[in-house]
């Protein structure tokens, strides 16, 4: 089941629903284009460019669950929220999902909306809220920012898998009865797991990137600088 | 580099759809879609109909059915779904070879099955008869709004820097005594992915600033819009596929 929330393919969601999540996806995303416009410089564009292309590779890694008939993959909506921004990095995995709908057959086409709203919005909003908390509360370390982007990333997996949940209660095509609660918990067990890879990768990522330019982590502006100690190193890293 | 041309997917060839301007392509598809998750589960003649249509766009496209159907294996994920819903389904029970099914479940089976394999189908046709970069040039005319191209622009021509990336780094572990072996592999990737992701950053922003001093503005150069947008001609053409597909699922909505 794990996939689905990932990317749900034709069919499994009815028609009314999936033009209401639709619709719905359109207004978040041209609220987005509206205020990603105005944080997309000469800094964040290739930076957007390259978290969406990460995403995508990072999307490909597919870990097959056999016992529950599913498999699964990272998100990245975490990473981008760091990255870029909560408007840009929405638009990232938007753009991520537009392109393997309609290229690679991930997910259907007329399903984007309800692929969007899971992964780019709800998952991606919720990344954000997290870290915009968690970055007040935690110590300005290493380590803090490592914590924020573990739990953020992490915990976004499991509300975008929820997130499916709610739209197969609204409009699965086949009924499950009372089966749907068991869903409910099969999606967030099975993405809790999931998230703990994506939290390691996103905090991994997140640390190395601020070490070395802090500059280029969007949910370190306007914080007090010098927050993360930089490392001379950069001559390594060419 | 020998970016932004073609992608794994991509068929070379000069066919009639290959030659269609992409904008066409891709309403052509998403609205063929729709029209398939449209139809009524259990109007099994209309998926045939539908199948057929698939069939003969991929004839004039010269794209060979082993292609797609070897490439369409990448929904089995997808459909594993629907071989639990049998079991997990509520209402009516039917013995089928000895087991208990619910019966609207192995209708949502079918029904998954059904309307995800003509999805990736059509999908595959559209990739397997469109160039990445025709892609965005098509979604550019269709009005897409100009951040969204831009960032799938960058996200196109990233994928190869990232990849390049990857293998240096890998060759350097190796040439410094790292043996990977299987999983292990995994380790030495997972403890660098922060340094792949710098080192591929600073790369593509290299590329970035090359890109801004040749002239870039955020829009592709005019080369890039090729033989120019599609004529009427081309528009009617392209409708026939999304037009049948469109009166088939009328046909079986009004039927059932």
């Amino acid at each position: 089941m794990e996939t689905l929330a990932m990317h749900i393919s034709n069919g499994i969601i009815d028609g009314p629903v999936a033009a209401v999540f639709a619709a719905l996806a359109l207004a978040a995303l041209t609220g987005c284009v509206l205020r990603g416009r105005r944080d997309l410089d000469d800094r964040l564009a290739p930076m957007a460019g390259l978290v969406a292309a990460f995403i995508f590779a990072v999307q490909m890694l597919n870990f097959p669950i056999f016992t529950a008939g599913v498999s699964g993959h990272l998100l990245g909506g975490a990473l981008a929220a760091m990255l870029v921004g909560p408007w840009v990095g929405a638009l990232c995995v938007s753009v991520v999902l537009v392109v393997q709908a309609l290229v690679f057959g991930d997910g259907g086409v007329a399903m984007l909306g309800l692929n969007i709203t899971n992964m780019a919005l709800l998952g991606t909003a919720a990344a954000y809220v997290l870290i915009a908390v968690l970055l007040r509360v935690l110590p300005r370390t290493p380590a803090g920012l490592a914590v924020t982007g573990f739990v953020a990333a992490m915990l976004s997996v499991v509300v975008a898998s929820q997130g499916f949940v709610l739209q197969y209660w609204l409009g699965g095509t086949t009924d499950l009865g009372g089966n749907l609660a068991s869903l409910a918990g099969t999606m967030a067990g099975v993405h809790l797991l999931i998230g703990i890879g994506e939290g390691l990768i996103t905090a991994t990522t997140v640390v190395t990137v601020a070490k070395v330019r802090p500059d280029l982590v969007y949910a370190l502006r306007g914080l007090r600088p010098a927050t993360v100690p930089t490392v001379p190193a950069v001559g390594g890293v060419r | 580099m020998g970016a932004g041309h073609g992608h794994v997917l991509y068929r070379e060839s000069d066919s009639p759809v290959h030659r269609l301007p992409p904008e066409v392509k891709i309403v052509a598809m998403v609205v063929f879609t729709v029209a398939v998750v449209a139809t009524p589960r259990s109007a099994f003649w209309a998926f045939g109909a539908y199948a057929l249509l698939v069939a003969v766009v991929a004839a004039l496209a010269r794209v060979g059915p082993r292609w797609l159907l070897s490439r369409a294996l990448i929904e089995l994920p997808f459909v594993l779904f629907a071989v639990a819903l049998p079991f997990l389904g509520a209402g009516e029970r039917v013995e089928v070879l000895g087991l208990r099914l619910s019966e609207d479940g192995l209708h949502g089976a079918w029904n998954i099955v059904a309307k995800g394999t003509l999805g990736v189908l059509a999908s595959l046709l559209l990739a397997a008869t469109t160039t990445t970069r025709d892609l965005i040039v098509g979604l550019d005319r269709l009005h897409c709004p100009q951040v969204l191209t831009q960032i799938a622009t960058f996200m196109l021509r990233y994928l190869d820097v990232l990849v390049g990336e990857a293998r240096r780094m890998r060759v350097a572990r190796i040439s410094r005594g790292d043996d990977p072996r299987f999983l292990w592999q995994l380790r030495g990737f997972a403890a660098g992915i922060g340094a792949l992701f710098l080192r591929a950053f600073e790369r593509g922003e290299r590329v970035y600033l090359a890109m801004l001093s040749r002239g870039y503005s955020g829009r592709m150069p005019e080369v890039w819009q090729g033989d120019g947008a599609a004529t009427t001609g081309q528009w009617l053409v392209a409708a026939t596929v999304p037009v049948v597909a469109a009166s088939i699922a009328a046909t079986a909505v009004v039927l059932t």
